[in-house]
This record gives structure tokens, C-alpha cells and sequence, in this order.
């Protein structure tokens, strides 16, 4: 239990902390990371899944994009991108080990595969929530006379938001959790602190970068399902929906195989 | 790229020397065979006994929280807040009481799988019809018999589903345990990113994937041959 107070030690040791390359430093770095990653996922992924959901189409893709992205192990996809530095149609530079600005070495690599392990849950939860709109109350604001745009903007969207929430939830777990990993191909970020102290045997320095990493780790995801609450315009005391919300996704089914995702929402 | 290429099966060093370091090489996959099945055997062993064990322990709590619905809450909360602790923080959190060996990685794998499993095991006993369950008591079932008898086997699709996704994330997972020099495929991975090594690296991805996507498909297989009364009424 040495390694115990080792990392007792090191947390509280100021030195520790400030500084450059240090844990402050190296927490806003993964912070930046993360947030950057998941806007940039919000960009591309909300909009094309929403709008699929909108049209009732490509439901295989977006559902199954999921699957795929929990196949592929993060520290290979990373390893690949900082290792492919010299693909010619790419002019010789991506993304490899180059550092991008405030995000560090390999930053652009990072990012990348931080984009990428941040669009299936965003695009599949958006996908469903969407999709899961009751036939009736779609057919309710036809009936009314909605176009697309109103029903979509007016009905399917509110709806749909709480599950939506619940995507972005889980990919901000995902996002800081690859984040973490990056170190593993000496991205940035605070498992630089975990990474570090195997390679030089000081052990009780790498448990407590871990410390520090799933402290902010459950922090997040606290603070994003008080978000979640918050935003969510079914959840308190309006119980009209509450029963087919209450389970988030489906279960069971065969593809929507995250419904047995820990994360899915199940208040 | 090319004009060394071109010129490799001339000059001595194969495509993954260090001035070609090609991403696809079968010299590679032959010169390093006992390497790569060492690694892949590994990484299939860590993966089973996580899967395994992520189950046995998940059966238990399952049944009591459903048994005890305040304990379900807190279940379900610890669940939750043990899969947002990304892997490259959990096993460092392990190492003071299992050191840096497989068991490391085996357990943190595992209860990553134990929150996934807990979750379809809770829900696919909750998906068996309520009438049938009444039917079953009805007809005389204890409630080990019914548990055996109608409601595992009916609650078998969603558990089953649970334990695919349980399954081909801890495959991926398992690359990570690299941290503590037991990550099968991931330790190839790592020796790939330190030295550069491209057809290394491509090669454990690759079998990754393929590796995830092979148990997937054996999971489905297995699902198919115990429930025979669902395949008249699959589409």
C-alpha cells in the first residue's frame, strides 16, 4: 500500500499542480480537448441525424454506426493516426505526431479520434429520439396543418430532446474517456500524468493522475445529468410521456443494442 | 514511396524495415507469427474470463435488486458512476491491490461488463409478460423453478443483447490494459506507437475488430441455438 500514500503524497504536493505540464495544466488541456471534440461531433452529427429521423431514413446506418464504433479500440484507431504522418493525399502532414496549438502534441490526431468515438452515440440517440415521436402526435400536428419545418421544429424536436441530452451525455463519458487515452500515443491531457508514471515505475504518481481523471469523470457526468434534468421539458410532473420515456430507448431490440448501455438514461 | 517499394524485393529488408514501413506486410505476419498468435491468445483469454466472471457477478446482483427495489437505485447509481471511469484510470486504481498483472486488467474489464450485464439482465426480467409469470405459478412453479424454467429463458434476447455489447467493448477495452503489460493485442499496439512500426499496428487493429466482430457473431449463433421456439417468429 506504499503506492497509496506515494499518490497521496504526490496530490498534495502543490508543485504537482501548477505549472506547466502540470496536473492544472494538463486538466484544461484534456478539458479543451474534450469540449472541442464533442462541439465539433454536435456539428456534424446532430443535424444529419435529426434530419434523418425527420425523414424516417437511413436507420440502419444510424443505429448500427454505434456497433461499429464500440468494435474499433481507441488506442488503435489513435496509434494509426499518429503513426500516419506520410499519407501523400494529405500532403504529408496528417495527422501524425503534430502538435495543433493549445492542444498539444498529436493534438490533431486526438481530435480526430475523439470526433469520431463522439459521433455514434450523438447520431443514434438523435436518430432514435426523433424516431420515437408517437405515430399519433406526429399525425396530430399534419392534422393541424404543420409543414415539415414547424412539425419538426415545433413537436419532433421538443420530444425528442431529452433523449438527445442522453447522447450527448454518453458521448461526453466517451469523449473524456478517449481523451484519457490519447496518452497512451503521448497525446495531451491528464493521462500524461498516469502514462508517465508507469513508464518510470512511480507508480504511486500514475494513481493519482487516475484519481484526478475519474474524479472529473463522475463530476461531468453529474453535471451533465443536472443539465440533462433541467432541459428536460417532459420530466417532472408532466407525466404525459413519462411512461414511454422512462425506459430512453428500447430494449431488445435487435439493433438498438444500446439500450444496454449503463449510461442510457434510467431515472 | 514508391521508388522504395519498387526496390525492396532487390535490397535485403522487408517491407516493414524502417525505411518502408509499408501498413500492409505479409513478411511481417510471417516473420512475427508466434508473436501475433501469442498476443491474440491473450487477448482472447484476458477478454473470456473478464466476460465470464462480469456475468457470474452480475446474475447475483441482478436477482437481488429485483428482489429489493431500494437496492436497485443504488445499484443501478454505482453502475453508472463506475463505466464513466475512463479505462486508462481504472486499472491504475486497482494496481495497489492486484499489482501489475492480468488480474489488473481481467477485473477492470469485468466490472465494466458487470454494469452493462446487470442492466439487460434487470431488463430482460422485466420484459417477461406479467400473465405468464402468473401462469407458471399457477401451474405449481417455485420461484427457483420459475426463475429457470420460463423466465431466464424468456428473458434471454435482451440479456443476450447486453452481453454482445458487453462483449465487443471489452475486446476493445482490453487494448488498454497495454498500461500494465497485459493487454494482448494492445501490447502490439504499443510496441507499434513507440517504435513506429505501421504493419504492427495496422495487424493487431485489424485483428481487433475482426476478433470483436467474430464473438459477436458466436454470441449470435449461441442465442439462435438456445431459443429454437423464437426462429418460426424472427422476420
Amino acid at each position: 500500500m506504499r503506492v497509496v500514500r506515494d499518490a497521496w503524497d504526490y496530490l498534495l504536493d502543490g508543485a504537482n499542480w501548477t505549472g506547466d505540464n502540470k496536473l492544472l495544466d494538463l486538466l484544461l488541456q484534456q478539458l479543451l480537448v474534450t469540449f472541442t471534440a464533442l462541439g465539433l461531433a454536435m456539428l456534424v452529427g446532430l443535424p444529419i441525424a435529426l434530419w434523418l429521423g425527420h425523414l424516417g431514413r437511413g436507420g440502419f446506418l444510424a443505429i448500427n454506426i454505434s456497433n461499429v464504433g464500440r468494435a474499433v479500440p481507441t488506442f488503435a484507431l489513435l496509434g494509426i493516426f499518429v503513426a500516419a504522418d506520410s499519407w501523400g493525399w494529405t500532403g504529408g502532414h496528417f495527422p501524425g505526431t503534430a502538435g495543433l496549438g493549445p492542444y498539444g502534441r498529436a493534438g490533431a490526431a486526438t481530435l480526430v479520434a475523439l470526433l469520431l468515438f463522439a459521433l455514434p452515440p450523438i447520431i443514434t440517440n438523435a436518430y432514435v429520439a426523433v424516431r420515437e415521436v408517437p405515430l399519433d402526435v406526429r399525425e396530430a400536428a399534419d392534422g393541424m396543418g404543420m409543414t415539415g419545418w414547424q412539425k419538426f421544429r415545433r413537436v419532433e424536436l421538443p420530444l425528442a430532446l431529452p433523449l438527445v441530452m442522453s447522447g450527448l451525455r454518453l458521448a461526453l463519458v466517451q469523449v473524456w474517456a478517449t481523451a484519457t487515452i490519447a496518452a497512451l500515443v503521448a497525446g495531451p491531457g491528464l493521462g500524461r500524468v498516469i502514462t508517465d508514471g508507469f513508464v518510470r515505475t512511480r507508480y504511486g504518481q500514475g494513481i493519482a493522475g487516475a484519481v484526478v481523471v475519474a474524479v472529473v469523470a463522475l463530476l461531468l457526468e453529474l453535471l451533465a445529468s443536472l443539465v440533462q434534468r433541467w432541459l428536460d421539458p417532459t420530466s417532472p410532473s408532466r407525466g404525459v410521456r413519462s411512461s414511454v420515456r422512462k425506459d430512453g430507448m428500447p430494449v431488445g431490440g435487435p439493433m438498438v443494442a444500446t439500450a444496454a448501455d449503463p449510461s442510457a438514461p434510467h431515472q | 514511396m514508391t521508388a522504395i517499394a519498387s526496390a525492396a524485393p532487390a535490397a535485403e529488408p522487408s517491407c516493414y524495415s524502417r525505411l518502408t514501413n509499408e501498413w500492409v506486410c505479409s513478411a511481417y505476419w510471417t516473420d512475427r507469427r508466434e508473436e501475433i498468435l501469442d498476443a491474440l491468445v491473450q487477448h482472447v483469454a484476458i477478454t473470456a474470463v473478464a466476460v465470464v466472471v462480469g456475468l457470474a457477478l452480475a446474475f447475483p446482483l441482478a436477482l437481488l435488486a429485483r428482489r429489493f427495489p431500494w437496492l436497485e437505485s443504488s445499484i443501478m447509481a454505482l453502475s453508472t458512476g463506475l463505466y464513466t471511469i475512463p479505462s486508462l484510470a481504472l486499472f491504475p486504481l486497482l494496481v495497489p491491490f492486484t499489482g501489475l498483472t492480468a488480474t489488473t486488467v481481467v477485473i477492470g474489464l469485468a466490472l465494466y461488463a458487470l454494469t452493462i450485464l446487470v442492466r439487460a439482465l434487470l431488463e430482460g426480467l422485466r420484459s417477461v409478460p406479467a400473465d405468464t409469470r402468473e401462469a407458471a405459478q399457477g401451474l405449481g412453479y417455485g420461484s427457483a423453478r420459475l426463475l429457470v424454467r420460463v423466465e431466464l429463458p424468456l428473458a434471454l434476447p435482451v440479456v443476450m443483447a447486453g452481453l454482445r455489447v458487453a462483449t465487443v467493448s471489452t475486446v476493445a477495452l482490453t487494448t488498454v490494459g497495454s498500461l500494465v503489460a497485459y493487454g494482448g493485442l494492445g501490447n502490439l499496439i504499443k510496441d507499434g506507437v513507440t517504435s513506429n512500426f505501421r504493419a504492427e499496428l495496422l495487424t493487431a487493429a485489424v485483428l481487433c475488430v475482426v476478433l470483436a466482430i467474430a464473438l459477436d457473431v458466436l454470441l449470435v449463433l449461441a442465442e439462435r441455438l438456445m431459443t429454437p421456439w423464437a426462429r418460426g417468429a424472427r422476420s
